[in-house]
């Protein structure tokens, strides 16, 4: 098994080293050390993968099929849905990227305190946006932070049915009927959709006091929703659950939140939510994360799925440190027992959302959220203004809105591909998932589009259109 | 063999709580102000969002200009001890993360591109999404791999809901609500079943440190949906009589899914689907060297299965016609969506990178040695007064793992494992791994060697271990109020989790101060 060259990435590849190593233990062939493995568990045949490339091959081969994509720097990008292009400072690229925090792990409070701190500054920065006291590290994704937050109300309550707004990501609906069991399992929780109203996009209040009863654990919706509207129904909503014995779940955009009240204003008991806005790129979709946040009331506390990370004084006196909280009650302290299940998640890019939010300051997230707002109304009522084209949702939006193409006679797919041709990525297609909203997308406008960006793709849209 | 053991000395900035610093008005990031024209055609941006719904408030965020952002965090990233020193961290697979690899990963051909642009404008992206497809099915087997999962416990997920969705299509899913595993493979197969629905069997160990062919079958009925089950174990024991498992619970109509975590001690020497496993996962942020990231992730499991469960796999699967790929979303007896787009993008390219980098030979030889390197520490580690291996009627050698106790020095001195991690780390040594809960053997530790690591590096761990052992016998207090060369001390039992001083939020810390002195 000696190989004539060490390889970089292994220090004891150097076939001398292995030799001195099994004379230290009286073994003369590595062979020996897997005689656990039984002989019939055996692969019958080696592996067969692509040589080896050193590492100027190995960039040169990345480079080269890399090179096939095409992003939203080469082109003008108005897809959302979920993950947004927003402006990234450079100083937060730095801060994630260091080597010191890429691969460590738990360590203890006070070897590896300075990442703790980090991950304790990314949530009282949250807390301070969202006005709550408990915060925990980060989950995989606002679906998986929904889906969490809606069995902690099951338990809170011991019901069974939850009532969700059905202006929703459908993928993120995905995520959460997973979370919520099919019907065959004891522990189902039934998934009841509450209808929009199709003139504004806010939840049909008529409709939520149909579908909550005394089974309803809780009431989840979102605000912006998934269609950009601003739910400013909150507290008639948090009021008609709470008269249920329901919880409110609170689904938010966090970067909207220097202009947008927080859920907890109008009566949200648990907020959910994304991470990406914050200083986080889209990585073709790796950049997903979300959070889940309440009072700091053991009601809730001794129901969280995530690991919290609390301040504490140390045994010198003065002195701060970082450590796990309430890790016991958790799938490693209690495996099958534990709340839900914890492991992998993104917190790293709560170090890098954490660099932004300090960057931002309460002035940044005021301006960032202005400047969206005006720009994609703006966007809006130019797109509006087009033969054939209207925004279904005219008003009370953030960051995203609904753009209507019926009367072009031309489909989303249509138009989109000849939007590509004009190196332009437009909105995300509806059709399919909203069939009551007709030839529609999804357009996301952010701080990221200029003026001269948003007339660039009003030229476009009526360039393709035009009958 | 003489070895320096000198202690070393972590930077101690004593930096405050960011929500302490700052000064009003300064600032970090600046936007542009709103186009005029813009302005005069919407309006104020306050008048564009309802009454009801406008923040009244500031936020209370620190006010800082970018530098004192930037070298805060710089600070805090010295402060962290991690793979700085040495850190074998059984279960964790501690591996080089290659800075080819990180470097091609922050290109905008990565970080800039939406998941939901056309699939013509994703083709890089998706050969390698697909290469790495390809080249995990030549490593276990299976047919076909999804990497929507954004860690390896909720790949396990996926294989609840794979279980769910397959015994559902054959209408037995409410008569099979029953998972099995074992009590030493990780938790998160034991919590994932259970959240999924499922009653969880848990099987106890005998004493070869494997539970024995008969607590199987007396757990296998017509209600067992699947097995779920890592193997070697989070101790580096292999269970020899895995292939009668399968059969077995074939047999009675369940599945099997082989949590491929510790796959660095069998990768290249077997297949789980050779095995006769429908189910496996990989961890492309531990085996395949991609970063960890911060212990928490950004992180892959990739899931794999046989051509049976394909169709009930999360949509989309990368698809190839030709030199066209595609993203198939048409998969109408999928589970859905596990997490929201296809998985963790810059992972899968790190991890494929990896792979390239070192193929078939290089994968064989990181097996080869990660498990030449844990025989070789346990040489050392066995000869330290204290110290015993686990399980001592199974004298087979351990494969990239080996669980031990310091039961006998914590005895014999009062200084638990706990204490000794805490010394290590004045060392340069990060806390080891002990064992997951809970604890089968009192006062465990567990070191992985792995395959990055060299000879020197091993050997100075086990020497700091041994003179931890002396300190424990003939000075205990030194280890017992250990780490005295760190960025702070130990911290006060107890606070973090009682609720009068736990505080997750600068605001609750605040808080609970206040309430404390009233």
């Amino acid at each position: 098994m000696s190989r004539p060259t060490a390889h970089p990435y292994m220090a004891n590849s150097v076939p001398a080293v292995q030799t001195e190593m099994l004379e230290a233990i009286g073994v003369t062939d590595i062979a020996e050390l897997f005689e656990q493995i039984p002989l019939d568990h055996r692969t019958t045949r080696p592996l067969d993968l692509p040589p080896p490339l050193n590492e100027g091959e190995l960039r040169r081969h990345l480079l080269s099929t890399l090179a096939k994509n095409r992003t939203c720097e080469q082109n003008l990008n108005f897809l959302g849905a979920g993950l947004w292009q927003h402006h990234v400072p450079a100083a937060c690229d730095e801060v994630v990227r260091r080597n010191e925090w890429l691969t460590s792990v738990f360590g203890e409070p006070s070897s590896d305190h300075g990442r703790n701190q980090a991950w304790f500054e990314f949530c009282s920065q949250l807390g301070e946006l969202l006005k709550l006291d408990l915060v925990g590290l980060p989950v995989r994704s606002w679906g998986s932070a929904a889906g969490h937050a809606i069995r902690m109300a099951a338990r809170i309550t011991q019901r069974t049915e939850v009532a969700i707004v059905r202006a929703i990501d459908p993928e993120r609906l995905s995520v959460i009927r997973n979370y919520c069991e099919p019907v065959e399992m004891e522990s189902h929780i039934a998934v009841r959709l509450v209808d929009y109203d199709p003139a504004t996009g806010l939840m049909n209040l008529d409709d939520l006091r149909a579908v909550v009863g005394e089974q309803t654990a809780a009431v989840y919706f979102e605000t912006p929703s998934y269609l950009g509207v601003i739910e400013q129904q909150g507290a008639e909503i948090a009021a008609i659950a709470r008269a249920a014995g329901a919880e409110t779940i609170v689904g938010v955009d966090p970067i909207s939140l220097g202009v947008l009240s927080s859920p907890v204003d109008f009566g949200a008991d648990i907020v959910v939510g994304t991470v990406q806005p914050l200083g986080i790129h889209m990585h073709t979709g790796g950049g997903v994360g979300g959070f889940i946040a309440s009072r700091d009331e053991d009601r809730y506390a001794h129901q969280y799925p995530t690991l919290f990370i609390s301040i504490a004084e140390t045994i010198k006196a003065g002195e701060y440190g970082f450590g796990l909280s309430l890790f016991e009650q958790s799938s490693y302290g209690l495996r099958d027992k534990g709340n839900d299940w914890t492991g992998h998640s993104v917190y790293m890019w709560a170090i890098a959302a954490t660099t932004y939010m300090a960057m931002m300051g309460p002035q940044g997230f005021e301006d960032v959220g202005g400047l969206i707002l005006q720009r994609a109304h703006y966007a809006a009522q130019l797109l509006s203004d087009l033969d054939g084209i209207h925004v279904t949702f005219p008003s009370g939006f953030f960051k995203e809105f609904v753009v209507n193409f019926d009367g072009t006679d031309k489909s989303v797919d249509e138009i989109n591909a000849a939007l590509r041709d004009l190196q332009i990525f437009g909105g995300k297609d509806l059709s399919r998932d909203f069939p009551e909203l007709g030839a529609s997308a999804l357009y996301c406008v952010t701080e990221v589009h200029t003026m001269a960006d948003i007339e660039r793709l009003v030229g476009a849209v009526r360039k393709v259109t035009a009958k | 063999m003489s070895v320096k053991i000198e202690e070393i000395q972590a930077p101690v900035w004593n930096e405050p709580v960011i929500m302490e610093m700052g000064y009003p008005g300064r600032r970090g990031a600046l936007f542009s102000p709103t186009e005029e024209a813009i302005e005069a055609r919407v309006g104020a941006a306050v008048d564009l969002v309802p009454a009801a719904m406008r923040r009244r408030d500031r936020p209370a965020l620190p006010e800082l200009s970018e530098p004192e952002v930037l070298y805060h965090y710089l600070r805090l990233s010295q402060q962290t001890l991690g793979m700085m020193g040495t850190s074998l961290f059984g279960t964790c697979t501690m591996k080089y993360n290659p800075q080819i690899n990180e470097a091609i990963a922050w290109r905008p051909e990565v970080t800039e591109v939406h998941p939901l642009q056309h699939e013509d404008t994703l083709q890089g992206t998706l050969e390698i999404v697909h290469g790495m497809d390809r080249i995990l099915r030549e490593l276990s087997g299976m047919d076909q791999f999804v990497f929507q999962a954004g860690g390896g416990a909720e790949a396990a997920f996926v294989h609840a809901a794979v279980t769910r969705a397959y015994h559902a299509s054959r209408g037995e899913l409410e008569q099979r609500n029953e998972i099995i595993t074992t009590i030493q493979t990780h938790p998160c197969n034991a919590a994932t079943a259970a959240a999924a629905g499922f009653k969880v069997i848990t099987l106890m160990l005998d004493e070869n440190g494997y539970p024995s062919l008969d607590a199987l079958k007396a757990a296998v009925s017509d209600r067992t949906a699947a097995l779920m089950v890592g193997n070697p174990d989070d101790m580096g024991v292999y269970n020899p009589d895995m292939k009668e498992w399968v059969r077995i619970v074939h047999e009675a109509g369940g599945l099997c899914f082989y949590d491929s975590a510790n796959f660095n001690g069998t990768m290249s020497k077997i297949r789980p689907r050779e095995i006769g496993f429908d189910a496996c996962m990989f961890m492309l942020h531990k085996t395949f060297g991609a970063p960890k990231s911060g212990v928490g992730g950004p992180a892959t499991g990739a899931y794999g299965c046989s051509a049976a469960l394909a169709p009930f796999l999360p949509a989309p699967i990368v698809t190839v016609d030709g030199d066209h790929y595609s993203l198939d979303h048409d998969r109408p007896q999928s589970v859905g969506k596990i997490r929201e787009f296809w998985g963790n993008v810059p992972v899968i390219l790190k991890a494929y990178a990896w792979v390239r980098a070192m193929g078939a030979d290089g994968i064989a030889q990181a097996s080869d040695i990660s498990v030449l390197g844990n025989n070789y520490m346990e040489k050392g580690l066995l000869a330290i007064r204290g110290v015993t291996r686990s399980h001592p009627e199974s004298k087979s050698p351990r494969l990239e793992m080996t669980r031990y106790s310091m039961q006998t020095l914590k005895d014999e001195t009062g200084v638990d494992v706990h204490d000794v991690q805490n010394r290590m780390t004045d060392f340069g040594i990060d806390a080891m791994w002990t064992s997951h809960e809970p604890w089968l053997i009192p006062e465990p530790f567990t070191p992985e060697a792995g395959e990055m690591y060299g000879k020197e590096a091993l050997d100075r761990w086990v020497a700091v271990l041994a003179r931890i052992s002396d300190e424990a016998y003939s000075n205990p207090d030194i280890v017992k109020t250990a780490p005295h060369n760190q960025a702070i001390h130990r911290l006060k039992p107890g606070v973090t989790d009682d609720p009068r001083t736990r505080a997750t939020t600068w605001r609750a810390f605040q808080r609970k101060l206040t309430e404390s002195r009233t």
